[in-house]
């Protein structure tokens, strides 16, 4: 739980109140070295601004584009990454390590 | 997530009310948990409320799953304290460790030559008795009291609150001989056994420290494990 850290629930109802559409990514799970505990959070708004992390920066790329997505058609998604993935050699992570990623549109 | 949802959780944190976010991964359905009491719990499967107060108290999000799909468990708790009372050497040596850790540090000490600024740069102070400093901070579920003065005037009031007070950690600084006479104290004061059992006396564990840094070490080490260890 680092959203004490970096406010990011704080910042996504900052953007919700500025009248934006928002998304969050959380980590729901992670097997071998991960670079986010489950639990670590990603808030997008509708211009792909971010605050927080879902990894080390290798997936959050992959992740605004669902999250987008989502804005739009309003569906939760269940994401996974992982070096085993053919997606990996584009948006892998390099400590070999996996996560499974929930992103849902806020509001 | 809905927007009601979003204001609620935010309103928890504002308040320092630790809450658990349920999330059905399949359905999207979400709901907040507590602690305490049975607000939210009504709507979940008796599993998910029972280890939405686990997921709390071990600070881990966990996936339970359930007939109706898993549901992922996210822990949002208030940030963690360190209340050290009296202002002393091996407190200068704490404060600072413990702000690195991650704690928000106030030190109490009403006498003013100890807790001055200049030997706490960067560190609340408070210059309030024990006992009405203790009443202001409110020690909760993610604080830890330590005392440091050696002095029962100054000390025993302190425990009295933190002994009150759900504090995770309770220490108290002071030889085997001094602590057995303090309990004895709090012991004519009212407190059970079971009670005096949460005190760490001798205070911090045993690495052989001797300076007030590594005193300190000692300190910071205990309450770590109190936080990290406590059986869920």
């Amino acid at each position: 739980m680092t959203a004490m850290h970096e406010d990011i629930l704080g910042q996504v109802a900052n953007w919700r109140q500025a009248g934006k559409t928002c998304a969050v990514a959380t980590v729901v799970e992670t097997w071998g070295s991960a670079p986010r505990p489950a639990g670590s959070q990603l808030g997008v708004d509708e211009a792909g601004n971010m605050v927080g992390s879902v990894s080390g920066g290798c997936v959050e790329g992959a992740v605004v584009q669902e999250a987008m997505e989502a804005m739009q058609d309003g569906k939760p998604r269940l994401l996974e990454f992982g070096v085993s993935d053919s997606e990996a050699w584009a948006v892998g992570l390099a400590c070999g390590g996996k996560i499974r990623i929930f992103v849902e549109k806020v509001g | 997530m809905d927007q009601s949802i979003l204001d609620q959780l935010n309103a928890d944190r504002a308040a320092k009310v630790p809450v658990a976010l349920a999330t059905n991964l399949t359905t999207g359905a979400q709901g907040l948990l507590y602690l305490t009491g049975k607000k939210g719990a009504k709507d979940w499967p008796h599993a998910v409320a029972e280890r939405a107060r686990a997921v709390l108290l071990s600070e881990k999000a966990e996936t339970v799953e359930t007939p109706d799909g898993p549901v992922f468990l996210n822990p949002f708790n208030p940030p963690l304290r360190l209340i050290a009372v009296g202002a002393v050497h091996i407190t200068q040596a704490l404060a600072p460790m413990a702000s690195l850790a991650g704690y928000a540090v106030t030190v109490i000490d009403p006498r003013r030559a100890f807790g001055s600024e200049a030997r706490f740069p960067d560190i609340e102070m408070s210059n309030a008795w024990p006992d009405e400093g203790m009443a202001a901070l409110k020690p909760d579920l993610r604080t830890a009291v330590v005392t440091l003065t050696h002095d029962p005037k100054l000390d025993d009031p302190a425990l009295v609150a933190a002994l009150r007070s759900d504090a995770f950690y309770i220490g108290s600084l002071g030889s085997k001989k001094t602590h057995a006479s303090r309990l004895e104290r709090l012991r004519q004061a009212g407190f059970s056994d079971n009670a005096l059992a949460r005190i760490h006396g001798p205070v911090g564990l045993a690495i052989g420290a001797k300076s007030p840094s590594e005193i300190a070490i000692s300190i910071l080490a205990q309450v770590t494990q109190a936080l990290r260890q406590q059986p869920v």
